[in-house]
């Protein structure tokens, strides 16, 4: 009963959003007060039934309801409280509700937030998001409904796959789909402003913060996927190029120059029509993304055609809304007018080279991703695939020119920038970099020109990022207690933006530090043996078995010793789940000294009692996490800048801040 | 307006003919660019599967990263010393022997589909880098399946027999 309570639900939702995706619209264009008004209170109930569709299929998970189909599919009575909840959204038709009720969230968020904006363009913008929720819902009842019934219950599910058993990957999806999501909301507002043909600052203003917040989730989301790439799949890599990681970086990539353009075009209403093309591509990207993960096209091209329902529904969703969005652009963008002029040398230059750089980035992955299906789709031939090799050519050469160009960007004025002397209060990042490039030659040796130049840049845009902070304190130009003061008086947005670019830094340096001077072991060892890596003394202990709930644990134990000295023990295990015989997950074992780790990973244990172990050391590897995180933390201080907040311009605070707040 | 100024530091003093030029120039460097990485790397960088009929029949430059498919063939997985692992791929007819350092992933077995990505020495065995065996005992690479059903060794998506293939 309660189970066809939230089927229920789930149809009323459909139908809220039908009527908010008309009403709305028609009153925007009529002038009809009374129907714009319909507009916040449509998003909010069909979030609230959303939400109770969604609570419906988690209590069926909880008390494993085995009459429901979805959750015989992906549960068990002997699973941890915690993967029954993760293990709503751990399959295809709990992952599309969890979809829609975040879409649905956003919405209700517009509706019940947005009373400082104007009638028209917020009923447009929800009528718009509801067009997203009325296609998605549709294709949630008709081809991928998570209340189906079984006629017969079984006693005992299937179980979630054992991979999706780990807490970093039970909440990555959610983390990804606010930030798939959460790019809908600039979507809206593009589509609105088309519509309209009428855009401006204050429009900016409302698409920076929503898309700030969707870069933000976005950011971690792709973070905590890597790592727990890192961690369990014990290769100990941190990246692959694999279709479904870059299904979360293109939108990533156009997201971060959505979010550089809607700077300038609130600052300065400059770049209004491409900052509208860029939230349309932007959402688009997530779009695919979201098509790329669902429709099985990855696996084949095959696979998609022969149960093509879903893949169709999804691919159709695709079709309308990428190309009738662009359809729109191509015929309204004209009706926008052109925003302020500015010269190449000068901030909005600084921000248009980010967003072609970033542009770009983004197109290649994009080809990159969907070439072999191209090649498949129309050829037939699948021997085709594009990997590491293709990216890594690919990508740098693009990302390279724009890392250098960061720091620049922040110390150029609006309108008109001097570069001579941005690079003059450069000079200190150039030193530091310089230095940090002559260390790595002198210490690594000169076949390391590669890694030195990658350490440079990192250098450079951390302390360039530092700098720019420092140049508008005045610090060395004023009396130090001056200095601080400028800076406690800088708005938040301003530390917002140095920490995102240095978090970038952090990143690359972790990424040229753990690639270079990685250290791998392999070796096949026996109980008392010891090993070194990484300047330590690693020995193998001996093994033991764990069982749990749900699955049996085969531990192998090292201790870790420098020189005399126990450091720790590190564990890595195999995980035989007894619920589904014959699947396994291994868990490495990783310790970690400052910012670099060290990583065990144990390969088959022979009858003979020897172990093949796979130990790495991966110097200053935990920056790559760590600089996703500064720059997460970043936008968060962006985003409580109280100037976003409220949507108003930022009320002058003592005489002396006179710098253009960014 | 002079040559000197507009060559010169005052860049603000183009018109906005010339700034627009400007953009575009660098929007079309970078385009151009981006094109040509990427028709370069698809020439040179892309990574073919084989099956082992394939493999044999044209084999690739020592040089050139390939993909290599099928099943791992009854009794060939032979474990050497420190972690380094030989076994044969096969698709019916042909057979190729592959050796790898590294620890295999989890579902790697006798009789499952794998795919292997690496160089084909002259001496004839594969030398991978990478042995790739999806999480899911079900999962059997479409590429696989595809080089099976070819040499006439594929029984279909449910009838998949519980011993692999008769292998030679």
């Amino acid at each position: 009963m309660i189970v066809e309570l939230g089927h229920f639900a789930l149809i009323l939702a459909a139908a809220v959003a039908l009527a908010q995706g008309v009403l709305p619209i028609v009153g925007a264009r009529r002038g009809d007060e009374r129907l714009m008004a319909v507009a916040p209170y449509a998003a909010i109930t069909q979030f609230l039934l959303i939400g109770i569709a969604f609570a419906v299929l988690m209590r069926s998970y909880i008390v494993s309801d085995f009459s429901v189909l979805n959750v015989v599919q992906n549960s068990h009575t002997d699973k941890p409280l915690l993967y029954k909840i993760t293990g709503v959204w751990g399959n295809h038709e709990g992952s599309m509700l969890l979809w829609v009720l975040i879409l649905a969230l956003f919405g209700a968020l517009v509706g019940a937030f947005g009373r400082n904006l104007p009638q028209r363009l917020k009923a447009t913008v929800l009528s718009v998001q509801a067009w997203i929720g009325v296609s998605f819902l549709a294709f949630i009842l008709t081809t991928s409904n998570p209340f189906l019934r079984v006629a017969m219950p079984p006693l005992q599910g299937n179980d979630l796959n054992p991979v999706l058993q780990d807490i970093g990957l039970a909440i990555h999806p959610p983390l990804l789909y606010i930030g798939y999501v959460g790019c809908s909301i600039s979507f809206a507002f593009a589509v609105a402003a088309l519509i309209d043909g009428k855009i401006d600052a204050a429009w900016a203003r409302w698409v920076r913060p929503w898309t700030l917040g969707a870069w933000l989730f976005l950011t971690v989301g792709i973070a905590m996927g890597s790592y727990w790439a890192y961690y369990e799949l014990g290769w100990g890599g941190f990246w692959f190029w694999d279709p479904v990681e870059n299904s979360s970086f293109m939108p990533w990539l156009a997201a971060t120059a959505l979010l550089h353009s809607a700077v300038v075009m609130e600052k300065r209403n400059a770049l209004r029509i491409w900052t509208v093309l860029l939230a349309i591509l932007t959402f688009s990207l997530s779009l695919l993304g979201t098509f790329l993960v669902r429709s099985g096209v990855l696996t084949s091209v095959h696979t998609f055609a022969v149960s093509p329902s879903r893949g169709l529904f999804i691919l159709a969703i695709l079709v309308i809304f990428i190309g009738g969005s662009l359809a729109l652009f191509a015929f309204r963008a004209q009706s926008l007018s052109q925003g302020g002029i500015f010269a190449p040398i000068s901030r909005e230059g600084a921000l248009v080279l980010n967003n072609l750089f970033l542009t770009a980035a983004a197109a290649t992955v994009l080809v990159g991703t969907l070439y072999p299906l191209l090649v498949e789709a129309i050829t037939g031939d699948r021997s085709v695939s594009v990997g590491p090799p293709f990216f890594n050519l690919v990508f740098t050469p693009l990302v390279v020119p724009l890392l250098l160009a960061v720091p620049f960007g922040p110390l150029l004025a609006w309108k008109r920038g001097d570069l001579y002397a941005a690079a003059q209060r450069l000079m200190v990042a150039f030193g530091a970099a310089l230095v940090g490039v002559v260390l790595v030659l002198v210490l690594a040796g000169f076949d390391e020109v590669l890694a030195a130049f990658g350490i440079g840049i990192a250098i450079w845009l951390i302390v360039g990022a530092l700098s720019e902070l420092a140049s508008r304190a005045q610090f060395g130009q004023r009396p130090l207690s001056v200095s601080l003061a400028r800076l406690a008086g800088l708005p938040r947005s301003a530390f917002g933006m140095t920490l995102a670019h240095l978090g970038v830094g952090l990143t690359v340096l972790g990424i040229v530090a753990s690639t270079t001077w990685n250290e791998e072991v392999i070796v096949d060892m026996t109980p008392g043996e010891t090993i070194i890596v990484g300047g330590r003394a690693l020995t193998l202990d001996g093994y033991r078995i764990e069982d749990t709930a749900n699955y049996s644990s085969q531990i192998a134990r090292f201790t870790l010793r420098d020189g005399d000295r126990v450091l720790s023990a590190i564990e890595t295990e195999v995980r035989l789940f007894t619920s589904r015989p014959g699947e396994v997950t291994t868990e490495a074992g990783i310790r970690t000294f400052g910012f670099s780790q060290l990583y065990v990973s144990r390969g088959e244990l022979t009858a003979e009692g020897v172990l093949t172990v796979r130990a790495f050391w991966k110097p200053l590897v935990t920056l790559i996490w760590l600089g996703a995180v500064v720059m997460a933390i970043g936008g968060l201080l962006s985003l409580s800048d109280r100037r976003l907040r409220v949507g108003a311009p930022k009320p002058a605070r003592g005489g002396h801040v006179v710098a253009p707040a960014e | 307006m002079t040559i000197a100024q507009t060559a010169g530091r005052r860049p603000g003093r183009m018109s906005r003919k010339q700034r627009r030029m400007v953009l575009i120039a660098a929007a079309g460097v970078v385009l151009v660019v981006a094109v040509g990485l990427i028709l370069f790397a698809l020439s040179d960088r892309l990574t073919f599967f084989n099956s082992p009929t394939d493999m044999l029949e044209s084999p690739p430059a020592p040089t050139d990263r390939v993909r290599l498919g099928g099943l791992v063939a009854l009794d060939s997985i032979v474990r050497e010393e420190n972690g380094r692992i030989t076994f044969d791929v096969t698709d019916g007819p042909s057979t190729i022997t592959v050796t790898y350092q590294g620890i295999v992933p989890d579902l790697f077995r006798e009789g499952q589909g794998v795919i292997t990505e690496g160089t084909l020495g002259s001496n004839g065995i594969f030398n991978a880098d990478t042995v790739l065996a999806k999480h899911d005992e079900a999962y059997m690479p479409a590429e696989v399946v595809d080089a099976l059903k070819a040499q006439g060794e594929w029984y279909g998506d449910e009838a998949m027999p519980a011993e692999a293939p008769a292998v030679e």
